[in-house]
């Protein structure tokens, strides 16, 4: 059973104009009928734009904001549908970890207190025992025990990060949304970083849900990659097959706008134009149809619906 | 900086440290120090520094004896006597206990109210935001003096009736900007953090919106002193704030009122001129106060 499965995931926001009379003029459908799932110690990638869905996907997940329609399933069981107790067991178990760990850390709290909140919220934990745990959360993502008693600010950016992956982690979490975690960060310390989780994953066995809109880094690190464009996942399969083999226009274009292995070698340019349309008024039909080199009479009438090709790769898109 | 050659290191490393002192102390507040510092000596000391009881006449002076360096003045009584020959020094000096007491308990109570309010309103948000808004709202447009007195009038005269009436009176501003302070401040990640986490509300508020909305309140507070100081002695001055016979600055320039036209100028003059500096004093703290906490003002 998979830890996490989504299903059918819309999230529409209501959009009010006017400054005296606020009427409800539209919706933003920021979420689309999304379906993934999570395996226990599996990383899936999510990988998209700015204001495709990503980040209200995550807080879908998190309980910070009311699904408009479809389930999330934590262990079989609809998140939706939680209260008291279960919610608790919820929420010890999910974590997340944000992109700018300059303001997800609280700058008047210590590093020893910021990690442990989590464990005093749901553990009956004696100051010693916190301490001990915190200790060894520090130590799981390469820091030392005794950087407990100071605050975030003594921190570099990188270390910052590994603070808030040890809070993440303390409450012997299942699983961990990391919402773009290392774009905040200087590329030598982006592999640092992504080699700790990985290390981390094997070890404690944890799942992720990697967010990002950087291809090769979410490739290096996700067992298996979904794109999403506009609130609608395009495209979803293993992550070599995905970059072996990418179906969808636009998962070809983002391999492409990544940087080649060698600066020699030759590659075909698929040039993708023109900005992102407004969530606001998507596009009908495929919602890729106003920028999609390939683009048929057909994908500006009808939304192309998710096929599997291959096993385990499943595609929108009227060519396939 | 002296850490370049160990040779002249001691010597520049010492001024160095009397720069720094001397800049420090530079950034101290000195005006409203030297004003409040002996106010507030005086306020906790009354018994040892008065002359004389401030509620009993002296024995033997005349009524309103004019201070000793004017003619038909004593060196018994230093700034003179009032119409019940009381000696107007210590009626001060004990008069300072009221005053500044009434000022920083009003404050506290108004300050407490207030930022509890705020905070929920900010950080609940919904019903409970509008709620309490509109009753701020509604606190607002009474005059603040006139509420005063009617609250006086219906709780009865004693000094901790004022501090809850000023408190009661003054916790609008607080709730307001407060509130706008947690509304900004529930939105930052490590609020957001602890809430996936599963804090209650209660935890959230006490560990993240608290500690943060704190500086906000205490230059708020430091600002509201002089106001609370000032409405104390308007009540007093009104008949409705401290009970005569007890000694406060407003009291004393209201039974100076009849004789200010006689040429007796010390009656209202003494009390109106320490009101006048702690007002003052408390303000200009309030602004080195308000300066300080800025980062921006301090250049962080």
């Amino acid at each position: 059973m998979p830890v996490l499965e989504v299903r059918d995931l819309q999230k529409h926001f209501p959009v009010a104009t006017g400054t005296l009379l606020r009427r409800k003029t539209g919706w933003v459908k920021a979420v689309e009928s999304i379906n993934f799932s999570i395996e226990a110690g599996e990383t899936l990638g999510l990988i998209g734009e700015s204001g495709c869905g990503k980040t209200t996907t995550a807080k879908l997940i998190l309980l910070q904001e009311r699904p408009t329609g479809g389930t999330i399933r934590f262990d079989g069981e609809d998140i939706g549908g939680l209260h008291g107790d279960g919610l608790m067991r919820y929420r010890r178990s999910v974590q997340v970890v944000f992109q700018d760990p300059f303001a997800s850390l609280s700058p008047r709290m210590r590093v020893g207190d910021i990690i442990a909140e989590p464990l005093e919220i749901h553990t009956g934990m004696t100051r010693q025992q916190l301490q001990q745990r915190v200790a060894e959360v520090l130590e799981l993502v390469g820091l030392s025990p005794d950087v407990a008693k100071l605050f975030p600010h003594e921190f570099s950016g990188g270390q910052r990060q590994r603070v808030a992956i040890a809070r993440a982690l303390a409450t012997n979490t299942r699983l961990i949304i990391l919402d773009e975690p290392v774009s905040a960060l200087d590329v030598s310390i982006r592999a640092q970083i992504i080699n700790q989780l990985e290390h981390l994953q094997d070890t404690l066995g944890v799942s992720y849900l990697f967010i990002g809109h950087d291809l090769a880094t979410v490739a290096h690190i996700s067992q298996r990659i979904a794109v999403m464009y506009l609130g609608h996942l395009v495209e979803i399969a293993e992550s070599t097959e995905l970059c072996a083999h990418p179906l969808h226009p636009y998962t070809q274009a983002l391999l492409i706008a990544a940087l080649p292995a060698h600066p020699d070698a030759k590659q075909e340019r698929i040039a993708i134009t023109g900005e992102i349309p407004s969530a606001l008024a998507p596009p009908p039909g495929c919602r890729f149809h106003t920028r999609c080199p390939h683009a048929m009479p057909r994908c500006s009438v009808e939304a192309p619906v998710s096929k599997e090709v291959a096993p385990g790769h499943a595609v929108a898109c009227h060519l396939f | 900086m002296a850490i370049t050659t160990a040779g002249r290191g001691t010597e520049a490393r010492a001024a160095g440290r009397w720069r720094g002192k001397l800049s420090a102390a530079r950034e101290l507040p000195l005006l409203p120090i030297f004003i409040l510092v002996p106010f507030a000596f005086a306020a906790l000391f009354a018994e040892l520094i008065a002359p004389y009881d401030p509620t009993m006449p002296i024995p033997g002076a005349k009524f309103f004896m004019p201070p000793y360096w004017m003619e038909g003045g004593s060196p018994d009584a230093l700034l003179g006597t009032d119409f019940q020959s009381r000696d107007i020094l210590s009626r001060l000096i004990f008069g300072a206990r009221v005053s500044l007491l009434v000022g920083i308990m009003g404050t506290v109570v108004a300050g407490s109210l207030g930022t509890a309010l705020g905070i929920l309103s900010g950080y609940l948000g919904g019903w409970v935001d509008q709620v309490i808004m509109r009753v701020t709202d509604a606190w607002l447009a009474l005059p603040a003096l006139v509420f005063a007195i009617f609250l006086a009038t219906l709780l009865g005269p004693s000094m901790w009736n004022i501090v809850t009436i000023l408190g009661l009176v003054y916790w609008t501003r607080y709730a307001r900007v407060i509130r706008g302070e947690v509304l900004s401040l529930r939105e930052r990640e490590y609020v957001k953090l602890a809430e996936i986490a599963g804090a209650s509300s209660l935890r959230v508020i006490m560990r993240h919106i608290l500690p943060n909305v704190l500086n906000t309140t205490m230059v708020l507070a430091s600002l509201t002193i002089g106001v609370v100081i000032i409405a104390e002695a308007s009540l007093s001055f009104l008949g409705v704030g401290v009970p005569p016979p007890e000694p406060a600055w407003g009291l004393m320039l209201s039974e100076a009122r009849s004789t200010l036209m006689a040429g007796k100028w010390w009656l209202t003059v003494f009390p109106g001129v320490c009101i006048l500096l702690v007002v003052l004093a408390t303000q200009l703290f309030g602004d080195w106060m308000r300066i300080r906490l800025d980062p921006q003002q301090r250049n962080l």
